[in-house]
């Protein structure tokens, strides 16, 4: 009799410890960037506000608006969240390639580039691509503005056939007329030599 | 259109009348005003797109404008739009801004707002979380001006500085 009043006792202090004063309503988890770079979240409810800038920092709201900062685990968070996180878009890309004067082939070291860039970007789910081709200096106007659709339809081709759907993919020239390096007119320059591939 | 319309005479009886000049009048005058209206509110209403599916897994749904509709990869979402994810559903949005969301299952986000221009990178970008999970990676909006992207939930406002962060939501 006495040792079944304890037990009830201890499920009673037991039953207690497990409930919440306050419903939890929200809770926000402040992750770290790729690169280990933090950025800022300020929450704020009727009851309270706080900002969080530590990674893993967690903000629990209370349905009263109690706001309560607490350190997370990468573990927990990780584990609690992995499906909304398995869920997230890959992260929108740019690339560069680099062509031969006067030509829409590449040059011997963007070629060994694009070869992965290439394979990744036509492997993305729905990934939209902008393909947008530039030239140097050298020639006309209108003959570089030709030339530069040329290269970045020949990187949307190279897309396509690696499986990359063609309705998500499109060309665009810009000619001479958006350099990546000043130079005056008539002038070879490589680094203007150019396809910029857009990927989201 | 027809000389005669049917006048409503009483004890539930309708009669083959002549039409007189001022109900044609007002007929068409009322057909060119519905047109211009409808015309307009299509016009005001031309919805862009503000982001596109590109993961999904299980049941996901968008409810827009009353309707609902199953989630497609690669459909558009737009502003005013809620998507709904069920028990085996998840799903993932790119914006126009690179910013990322996704939702875990039994969530429900709404798209409150959304605009941006891509030459200044001026915008707001506001969404409604009110039950379920949401990671977001945000993007050029938030990166341009602070707090210009938020996310609601029923018991707070969550101002976005630049980052990457989840949020729960628990349903009371």
């Amino acid at each position: 009799m006495k040792s079944l009043s304890a037990a009830g006792l201890l499920i009673l202090l037991t039953g207690c410890a497990s409930v919440p004063v306050e419903h939890a309503a929200d809770r926000v988890v402040l992750l770290p960037g790729p690169d280990g770079r933090l950025g800022k979240l300020a929450v704020t409810s009727s009851a309270g506000a706080t900002v969080l800038d530590q990674a893993y920092g967690i903000a629990a709201v209370s349905t009263a608006g109690k706001v309560a900062n607490s350190r997370g685990d990468e573990a927990v968070v990780r584990r609690d969240f992995a499906t909304t996180l398995a869920a997230l878009p890959p992260r929108p890309v740019s690339h560069t390639l680099y062509f031969e004067h006067d030509s829409d082939r590449l040059t011997p070291a963007s070629e060994v580039a694009a070869q992965a860039i290439l394979v990744e970007i036509a492997a993305r789910p729905v990934a939209d691509i902008i393909v947008i081709g530039h030239t140097d200096t050298v020639g006309e106007l209108v003959y570089n503005d030709q030339l530069s659709l040329q290269r970045a339809n020949a990187v949307r081709a190279r897309l396509i056939q690696l499986g990359g759907a063609a309705g998500r993919i499109s060309a665009a020239g810009r000619g001479e007329r958006e350099l990546a390096v000043e130079t005056r007119d008539d002038m070879h320059e490589p680094r203007n030599r150019r396809a910029e591939l857009n990927v989201r | 259109m027809s000389k005669h319309y049917y006048t409503y005479v009483p004890y539930g009886r309708w009669e083959n009348t002549a039409m007189p000049l001022h109900v044609v009048t007002t007929f068409w005058a009322t057909i060119l005003w519905l047109g211009v209206t409808v015309a307009m509110g299509g016009y005001a209403c031309a919805a862009e797109t503000t982001g596109i599916i590109k993961t999904l897994q299980g049941t996901v749904s968008v409810e827009r404008a009353g309707t609902t509709l199953p989630a497609q990869l690669g459909a558009s979402v737009l502003e005013a739009d809620q998507i709904v994810t069920g028990g085996d559903g998840s799903v993932g949005v790119t914006f126009q801004d690179n910013s990322l969301l996704s939702l875990g299952p039994n969530s429900r986000l709404a798209i409150a707002h959304f605009n941006f221009d891509s030459t200044t990178h001026d915008g707001n970008f506001e969404t409604v979380l009110t039950r379920g999970k949401l990671a977001v990676i945000s993007g050029k909006i938030a990166k341009h001006q602070q707090d210009a992207m938020k996310v609601r939930t029923p018991s707070s406002i969550l101002g976005v500085r630049g980052t990457e962060f989840l949020v729960e939501v628990t349903a009371p």
